[in-house]
């Protein structure tokens, strides 16, 4: 079923002529931009503009509201609320590349629709060129998460954005210069009043990190063929998928207690002990976040969903293709942390011994998970009138040498 | 008049018999008694009204399928073939296949001939032999050995009943609830068990009663759930034999509200053969109960006896080997409860640490209770009865018994996954629909209000459409099909989106 084939189309093409958009670019006319006053796909619009998500996981429950659990469970709590048109500024303003520091770089640059919204890169591209120490994870199913970042350092979507929109290495910017670039512009004071209010007074950081939080919060996945299974459509999977779930679910190989459904993450931190790319030293993850040695290595357990669309995987890309981490998850515990290091590994990291078979049904059954049906439409121009979503990741030149 | 009942009565046993006889004669396959029914034994000297069976699972109008498993053929099958309602009967035989539930209401039920099992074989390459997610599952009288995994592992299925099973050298938990609520696991045998035999995980209201289980590396074990009573059990021959735990890392963080009552808990003292890295594998040999940071936990009427280690362990997490760090699991246990329990030759060959406090505390002899760590407003029953280390802060208990609890299970079971049409037919809507067709203007699809203008009061021809949709227009692709969403969902579905403004 590929109901959306052509607005997938639609986007690719949109990014491929990205790179010409500043030869091609006219300069932005405020009179060009108006917010969208319609929700998103999937948010049912109530007064006053007010977009709710609705999906058909909210026919369940689940144990403590935790959102965590088995085919037909509930999802965790939700950011939503937020007015059509607070989302459709944050759109806007995800593919400006008026955020970063020198006008190089939007949110699109790492988190790319066309790519899973991540980069399709072992680790980020900085600013400069620098390699970045982790890779750029998924936005989709963002609004569900408690904890952000790779070491769980953020609890919030507006925490984890100003991350990357000041780190010098990333985007570079300061909120001084960032409301001076915004409140100069011709287009974006009014689009801030029409999502604000026309008495929200000058564009401030708070209404900033709302927006985008808004645009985020709305990117929902959860129309994947696996779903189709889930809500009772047991033909919506092929007898070698339904056989890689029950190798997913099973207690040998374990995938689901850490990546228990609906989410496909219980939103902890685990160390599972897998190796750093060559020559990279050991990223101690959580441990910095949360003062445990315990958690030296430790990272957010990632969300699966989307997850074939968002290859290199790990914190910082040691592996290409899903093949290789089921190989490396059937490689017995500890085999991949160098002698002598110490790392208290998760409970489940244990040595399933699966046949290859079982590797090859479980690769088949992650490829369920992918649903893009709710891509967002990318914007043909945004209102600084530089390129829309900036340097993408497949331009970016090669990193030269690692961030600080 | 009474012994008019009696004759009559062996006439019908007789008459049954002999019918019995016959039948069996011109038809080898066994009859199964219709012994689902009748009530509880009366007994010759009434003392009050005697309780029902605690059930789990909702009562069971007439109706439902009854589908027949024989060797050679597969469970799956069967259960593929089930609709909810509907009961699967597993004749004696071998079945080498793991067996997933995914939908509600489907009882799995063994029939044992004669001393003859319907027997699940793994033969150690298989992972699990029983998966289920849906509510309202029984799984009864079956034989599973040889798994890698688990032997009957429940995924968030609530109102579950797992009881008269015997599950053999099966992998990691024999039986392993997760994520559930309202369910039962009684009269099972479960041994050799490299990590619980019975391991009730991330669940609410839950009985565990009447089984035993040995030869394991913990017995039963009760973690991050609440309200669970562990009553009735013999437990034996294990490392550590009855557990309450919260352990660190999991999504959900607590344990409370634990009743350990009226098992028997004994000789828990084989060497600790836990997988490495696992939060069994650091219990010490020769544990009776263990309650690590659990909240609320109460001891009672227990026969504790012939551990090495102690008869009763309560300790924190900076006691505990093995855990991760959680700054949102509470590390230290709460308002443990040790009443009356018959605490026999515990302690007898305990582990350094135990020592060590025994030293610092200059306390003699064998233990059989043992604090280790932060506990806070526990308390303790007759405690002059026992050898204890470290118990100086527990209080007297002001209460004697839990006889006023029954069970935790719900008055009645979590309600089905059921919803109002029209509630469902907007998810489906704006869960799939949306996806292509906005109210107005074109994203795939045509936008609703054309849709709406199209099909006015016509619900029906909405729904018949797209269940086998044609291309009407050029200029917009042809729609797939949704022909899996159930017609009742279909017409909803259509309903909603007539009535959509916006």
């Amino acid at each position: 079923m590929e109901p959306c084939r052509p607005r997938l189309l639609a986007a690719l093409v949109l990014l491929l002529v990205m790179p010409l958009a500043p030869l091609l670019a006219l300069p932005a006319v405020a009179e060009d931009f108006r917010l969208s006053d319609q929700c998103p796909p999937g948010f049912e619009q109530l007064g006053g503009d007010v977009c709710r998500l609705a999906t058909l996981y909210d026919q369940y429950g689940s144990l403590r509201g935790r959102g965590v659990g088995g085919t037909r469970t509930g999802l965790p709590p939700r950011r939503d609320g937020f007015t059509a048109q607070q989302i459709d500024l944050g759109r806007y303003l995800f593919f400006d590349p008026l955020l970063s520091a020198d006008g190089s770089l939007s949110c699109a640059s790492c988190h790319d629709p066309a790519l899973g919204f991540a980069d399709g890169r072992g680790r980020s591209t900085g600013l400069h060129g620098e390699a970045l120490p982790r890779g750029a994870p998924t936005l989709w199913n963002s609004a569900f998460l408690q904890h952000f970042f790779w070491d769980a350092r953020a609890d919030s979507l507006e925490a984890q954005l100003t991350g990357p929109l000041y780190a010098p290495e990333e985007m570079g910017n300061n909120p001084a210069d960032l409301l001076a670039a915004l409140r100069g512009n011709d287009a974006y004071p009014v689009l801030f009043r029409a999502a604000f209010g026309d008495d929200s007074g000058p564009i401030d950081t708070a209404q900033v990190y709302a927006a985008l939080a808004a645009f985020e919060a709305s990117l929902v996945s959860l129309n994947s063929r696996y779903d189709r299974y889930a809500h009772g459509d047991h033909s919506a999977l092929d007898a070698e998928e339904i056989a890689g779930l029950n190798v997913f679910r099973s207690f040998v190989a374990r995938c689901a207690e850490c990546h228990t459904p609906p989410l496909f993450t219980n939103q902890q931190v685990a160390v599972i002990g897998s190796p750093e790319p060559p020559g990279l030293a050991r990223d101690i993850g959580a441990e910095a976040t949360l003062g445990s040695p315990k958690l030296r290595g430790a990272f957010k357990v990632p969300t699966l969903r989307n997850i074939a669309r968002t290859a290199p995987y790990m914190h910082s890309g040691r592996f290409e293709t899903l093949d290789e981490v089921v190989t490396f998850y059937n490689g017995g515990r500890g085999h991949a942390v160098p002698e002598g290091e110490a790392l208290q590994l998760h409970w489940h990291i244990v040595s399933p011994d699966l046949a290859d078979h079982e590797l090859e049904q479980l690769v088949a059954f992650l490829g369920t998970l992918t649903d893009e049906r709710f891509l967002p439409r990318v914007p043909t121009q945004v209102p600084s009138g530089l390129a829309v979503g900036g340097r993408s990741a497949r331009e970016a030149p090669t990193p030269t040498g690692d961030a600080p | 008049m009474k012994i008019g009942k009696l004759i009559l009565a062996l006439l019908v046993l007789a008459v049954a018999f002999g019918g019995g006889l016959w039948y069996g004669k011109q038809q080898s396959t066994t009859i199964i008694a219709a012994n689902d029914a009748g009530g509880s034994y009366g007994g010759g000297f009434r003392s009050a009204e005697p309780d029902a069976k605690p059930r789990a699972t909702a009562a069971r109008g007439p109706g439902g399928t009854v589908h027949q498993v024989r060797e050679g053929q597969a469970i799956q099958d069967a259960v593929n073939a089930a609709e909810p309602g509907d009961t699967i009967r597993i004749f004696p035989g071998t079945y080498t296949e793991t067996v997933y539930i995914d939908k509600d209401g489907i009882r799995l039920i063994g029939v044992i001939e004669q001393g003859n099992w319907p027997t699940l074989e793994g033969e150690k390459r298989l992972n699990d032999a029983i998966l289920y997610s849906g509510n309202d599952i029984v799984v009864e009288n079956l034989k599973i050995t040889n798994y890698k995994g688990n032997g009957i592992m429940g995924q968030a299925g609530n109102n579950f009943e797992i009881r008269n099973n015997l599950i053999i050298d099966t992998g990691v938990y024999g039986i392993f609830p997760q994520l559930g609520q309202n369910g039962i696991v009684e009269d099972n045998v479960v041994s050799g068990i490299e990590d619980a035999a019975i391991y009730v995980g991330m669940s609410d209201n839950i009985h565990v009663a009447g089984n035993e289980v040995f030869d394991s590396v913990a017995g039963i074990e009760i973690e991050n759930s609440r309200h669970a009573i562990v009553e009735n059990n013999y437990v034996h021959h294990n490392t550590g034999g009855v557990l309450a735990f919260i352990t660190p890392g999991l999504p959900i963080k607590t344990t409370y509200d634990v009743i350990i009552r009226d098992n028997f808990i004994v000789d828990n003292n084989t060497p600790n053969f836990g997988a490495p890295g696992s939060t069994v594998a650091g219990i010490p040999a020769g544990t009776g109960v263990l309650i690590m940071a659990a909240d609320e936990v109460v001891i009672e009427n227990n026969i504790i006896r012939d551990h090495q280690t102690a008869g009763i362990l309560v300790v924190d997490h900076a006691n505990a080997s093995n855990i991760t760090a959680d700054p949102d699991a509470d590390p230290a246990p709460d308002q443990v409860a040790i009443l009356d329990n018959l605490m026999l030759n515990n302690g007898y060959d305990t582990i350094d640490e135990v020592r060590a406090l025994m030293l610092a505390t200059m306390t003699r002899g064998t233990p059989d209770i043992v604090r280790a760590g932060e506990v806070r407003d526990s308390c303790i029953r007759n405690r002059h009865r026992y050898i204890t280390v470290g118990l100086g802060d527990f209080a007297d208990c002001d209460f004697a018994n839990t006889d006023n609890i029954d069970n935790y299970l719900l008055p009645e079971p979590v309600p089905p996954r059921e919803i109002d049409p029209s509630e469902q037919g907007k998810l489906t809507y704006l869960g799939i629909c949306t996806g292509c067709h906005s109210y107005k203007g074109i994203l795939i699809g045509p936008p609703v209000e054309m849709i709406q203008a199209m099909y006015k009061d016509d619900p029906e021809g909405i729904a018949a459409y797209i269940a086998d949709p044609v291309k009407k227009r050029p200029t917009f692709p042809e729609m797939p099909p949704q022909d899996y969403l159930a017609p009742e969902v279909r017409l909803a579905v259509a309903e909603y989106l007539l009535t959509v403004g916006n």
